[in-house]
């Protein structure tokens, strides 16, 4: 067989399972058991560490109930400065 | 010691850019070859200066600010570059006459790459650059790494911004759409955007938080495929290291293919997925309101790349290209619409519980009108990726009309909503100057964007039907210049809604020039805008 129908007969089985098989694992673990408080977590990341990095992990880490608690703009944030 | 190395390659790019002045082949080569001395003078001044002064170590405890505050201002200019040259190529349509003879460098068939790629690639990649950049910082919780790579990154897209607009004035291209540039212009563009990939990675290999936001995926998706099609798309062998024309190693319908490959995939990442990433972080920032669901925000990443890849093939029904990859590109074209429509629904419910803010907030009401037109536009395309449609549609105006209810509509009024979420935070001030201004740009754009798109439906289908009229002994109606002659009013009309697109663009540059001119800072700003929290 040529390489053309070679590739072309990988491409439309085996590959094409593949791609499928791991697209449908992709899903089955977004939709894990327990994956809604990571993913929580993750949505309210965008209001953490607005202004400036985030400490050194060699020093005390936040917790991140407290930065949890001023999802506020940026002009509450920046009044105190 | 490492400025000195600096000054040495600076000083022999200069040397050999003026020796391609003097030898170059063709007026696009010694042209561009000219820029790149003049770019390399200023860089060697530029580095002369900084050497006199002390060296000052990057503060870790602030964000890089500075490149986005630059990435700001470029994408307003270019935007208005390039809605500028649109508006004068849509009467130049309208106009003939206005095609103006000055050897051929303001016709047509020469500002309307330069127009393509102002917007595309001026306007969108500086939209997409800086807002990477302010984004995976901002959820990393980490400065961006690489030093001073971010600016070289900056400075570097400008060139090419300015390498390409000279040398497709003067007639270099290869001939390739949204892949004009020439060989060396292409070269560079993969310097600068694997630097642009080394900053993004790193940023999130020292990252803070846990995890990767989704918004990181969209932008770090972008970046790669975009690699990827750009080195395979403009793989060429030039015809001589003095001259900008070169031969594609591909031929035939296999050039083709490639080249739709790229073209559709560019929308797909560059304007699609890049600004998704934008899309899923200002839109719950801009609301407060974390997203919808990060669920369906997981499926509509992974579903766009493992879909988009294929659908090139639809630009190319009914040519040389084989049945079944015309028959695969429709599919997955049609298939597309899921995630797209699942992702326009994630970002638009982000403002469910807040609805309310879109009457009182005009930027809001930009993005709920950005994401409003990208589900429009994922509806239209796969449509006419039907080869029934496309058969109607495929060379008519009906696909310029698409291609810009998306580039307007989305991409353009979510980069605006971008702009003036960014301007008073970048530049520390209260809000902007003025909100009746960014109501104003909204009904302007809005309008401009109906007008444009529904001018050209109907010029679309009416010339796609006078094109297969025929009489009762099968002999075509209409001669082509009769299909011209009765677009004229759509032309017109389409010239009036880019007008007005343009005037709120400007509406928009003189508003982000008065807030950060006209307000007072809320507190001192610094380069690289730090302010003590707490």
């Amino acid at each position: 067989m040529d390489m053309y129908s070679l590739m072309r007969e990988f491409a439309d089985s085996w590959a094409l399972l593949a791609l499928f098989v791991i697209f449908l694992g992709v899903l089955a673990w977004a939709f894990r058991p327990g994956s809604r408080a990571v993913h929580d977590d993750i949505a309210q990341s965008i209001f953490r560490n607005d202004l400036k990095p985030a400490p050194d992990a060699a020093q005390e880490k936040p917790a991140p109930d407290v930065a949890q608690e001023k999802p506020a703009p940026d002009a509450a944030q920046r009044k105190g400065a | 010691m490492w400025d000195y190395i600096k000054l040495a390659v600076l000083g022999a790019i200069a040397v050999l850019a003026a020796i391609g002045v003097q030898y170059g082949w063709d007026l696009p080569y010694k042209v561009n070859a000219a820029v790149v001395m003049l770019a390399a003078a200023a860089t060697f001044i530029v580095t002369v200066r900084g050497m006199e002064r002390p060296k000052r170590a990057a503060n870790m405890g602030e964000y890089n600010d500075g490149v986005v505050r630059a990435g700001v201002i470029a994408t307003a200019f270019w935007g208005v570059v390039g809605f500028l040259v649109g508006v004068i190529i849509a009467f130049q349509l309208a106009f003939p006459s206005l095609n103006i003879e000055l050897t051929g460098i303001l016709n047509f068939g020469r500002l309307r790459p330069l127009h393509t790629s102002a917007v595309i690639f001026a306007f969108g990649g500086n939209a997409l650059i800086m807002s990477a950049f302010y984004v995976v910082q901002r959820t990393s919780g980490a400065r961006l790494w690489g030093g001073k790579l971010p600016w070289f990154v900056f400075w570097g897209w400008q060139l090419m911004i300015v390498l390409a607009a000279t040398s497709y004035v003067l007639g270099g291209t290869q001939g390739k759409e949204y892949a004009e540039p020439v060989w060396y212009i292409d070269l560079w563009i993969t310097v600068v955007w694997v630097s642009f990939l080394l900053v993004f990675i790193g940023t999130l290999y020292k990252r803070r938080e846990p995890h990767i936001y989704v918004a990181n995926w969209f932008f770090l998706s972008m970046i790669i495929t975009v690699a990827m099609l750009h080195v395979v798309n403009n793989m060429a062998i030039p015809v001589s290291l003095l001259s900008s024309q070169s031969v594609p190693v591909f031929s035939g319908v296999q050039d083709a293919m490639t080249q739709w490959w790229y073209g559709h995939n560019a929308v797909g990442f560059f304007l699609t997925a890049g600004f998704l990433g934008m899309m899923y972080y200002f839109v719950p920032k801009q609301a407060e309101r974390p997203v919808y669901s990060y669920k369906l925000s997981i499926i509509h990443f992974w579903a766009l790349i493992f879909l988009y890849i294929w659908a090139g093939p639809h630009h190319l029904h009914y040519t040389a290209l084989p049945e079944w990859a015309s028959t695969l590109g429709m599919v997955f074209s049609i298939v597309l619409w899921m995630p797209s429509w699942g992702g326009m629904i994630n970002g638009l419910m982000t403002l469910s519980g807040a609805w309310d803010k879109l009457r009182t907030d005009p930027i809001l009401r930009m993005f709920a009108v950005a994401i409003g037109f990208y589900g429009m536009s994922t509806f239209e395309g796969p449509m006419m990726s039907i080869k029934a449609v496309n058969s109607l549609s495929h060379y008519t105006d009906w696909t310029i009309g698409h291609v810009h209810s998306g580039a307007l509509g989305w991409n353009g009024m979510i980069t605006f909503a971008t702009l003036y979420f960014l301007t008073p935070r970048l530049w520390n001030r209260a809000g902007m100057y003025s909100q009746s201004m960014v109501s104003w740009h909204f009904w302007l754009a809005t309008i401009g964007i109906v007008l444009y798109a529904s001018s050209m439906w109907v010029t679309g289908i009416m010339e796609g039907l006078m094109w297969r009229e025929v009489d009762a002994n099968g002999f075509l109606v209409n001669a082509f210049a009769d299909t011209v002659a009765a677009k004229f009013p759509m032309y017109v009309v389409r010239g009036t809604g880019g007008l007005m697109y343009l005037s709120g663009a400007l509406l928009m540059v003189y508003n982000m020039w008065m807030t950060v001119r006209g307000l007072p800072a809320k507190s001192a700003v610094n380069t690289n805008n730090a302010i003590p929290a707490q």
